[in-house]
């Protein structure tokens, strides 16, 4: 296990794997997310109370899944670099920084979009919809934090530390249509016990949710060769690469 | 197929504006994510390229001292 994870150090062994995984990576993500976005737009039947409306589901809720799990991945990637120095876990830190950001605004705008025509406004200060702001914040914020300092490595120890602290707001996001009283509907789907979603609506959602999972990881490993490329370039392996390229 | 038309389709009996609008922007929000990448790439190694080229004139026009 340890000679992996001493591999995982090394920018140019990531960066050589990856770009094996990316074609397979791309394909099948934008294949589920056709798939997906087909049979939710196409053929899901209406929901007998929202009608129609309800087909933003099927990028509203997998946006707002990714939006948490990214900031979990950014404040674990944050945790490694804080404990063990590791170059690639600074850099996952700082891709996913933009990654989640555009996925909470995709997740906010798509449910203010959603609430219109079903709660009559745009945007009401419910406790879930509140946090997935103050989540975008932080997002915003890890960004800003970056940019600030010149030193690379003081920056990803500032973001780190922001990231970790703000990971608190993830449980809150999730429990919060539990703990408060809220306009936003409940969890439907559940990791334990059976949906209460019907099968005809659940089957595109749970696809549109493995493409978005997988074009997390496509774009994921984008961001980061691209940001290695930029922190490599005096090294003779990327010099050779641009000479490789023409 | 939910609808009996193209039309049906669009129009989403009234709720289309919002549902293909939400559809919309998620195509350019992801769209985004990846064109980013792929943009800094491209900036990143016609920038080197150059620098590249210009070490190789460099270095090509640097002769030793004649005595």
């Amino acid at each position: 296990m340890w000679p992996i994870f001493h591999k995982l150090g090394s920018p140019r062994w990531f960066y050589q794997i990856s770009g094996k995984c990316l074609p397979y990576l791309a394909a099948l993500s934008v294949a589920l997310l056709l798939v997906g976005a087909v049979w939710g737009l196409l053929y899901a039947p209406p929901d007998f109370r929202q009608g129609n409306s309800f087909r933003i589901i099927y990028v509203h809720v997998p946006a707002s899944l990714l939006a948490m799990a990214g900031y979990v991945l950014m404040a674990v990637a944050g945790a490694i670099s804080l404990i063990w120095r590791m170059k690639l876990a600074e850099v996952a830190m700082k891709c996913a920084a933009p990654i989640g950001a555009a996925l909470t605004f995709l997740a906010l705008v798509t449910g203010a979009i959603w609430a219109k025509p079903t709660w009559g406004t745009w945007w009401v200060w419910d406790a879930r919809i509140t946090s997935v702001l103050v989540l975008f914040f932080l997002y915003m914020g890890v960004i800003a934090l970056h940019e600030a300092f010149e030193n690379q490595q003081a920056a990803a120890r500032a973001c780190a530390v922001l990231s970790l602290v703000g990971v608190v707001n993830v449980p809150i996001i999730y429990w919060s249509v539990e703990w408060w009283y809220s306009l936003h509907q409940p969890a439907t789907l559940k990791l334990t016990g059976k949906s209460s979603m019907d099968p005809s609506m659940l089957h595109p959602l749970l696809l549109m949710i493995a493409g978005f999972y997988l074009f997390y990881a496509w774009a994921l490993l984008l961001h980061m060769r691209s940001e290695i490329l930029q922190r490599e370039r005096s090294t003779r392996w990327v010099r050779d690469l641009i000479l490789e390229r023409g | 197929m939910q609808f009996e038309s193209w039309q049906a389709l669009w129009h989403m009996a009234g709720h289309g504006p919002f549902v293909w609008s939400a559809y919309i922007i998620a195509l350019c929000t992801l769209g985004a994510i990846i064109g980013m990448p792929l943009a800094r790439n491209r900036r990143f190694l016609a920038e080197q390229r150059g620098i590249e080229r210009r070490r190789a004139a460099r270095a090509g026009g640097h002769s030793p001292e004649v005595s």
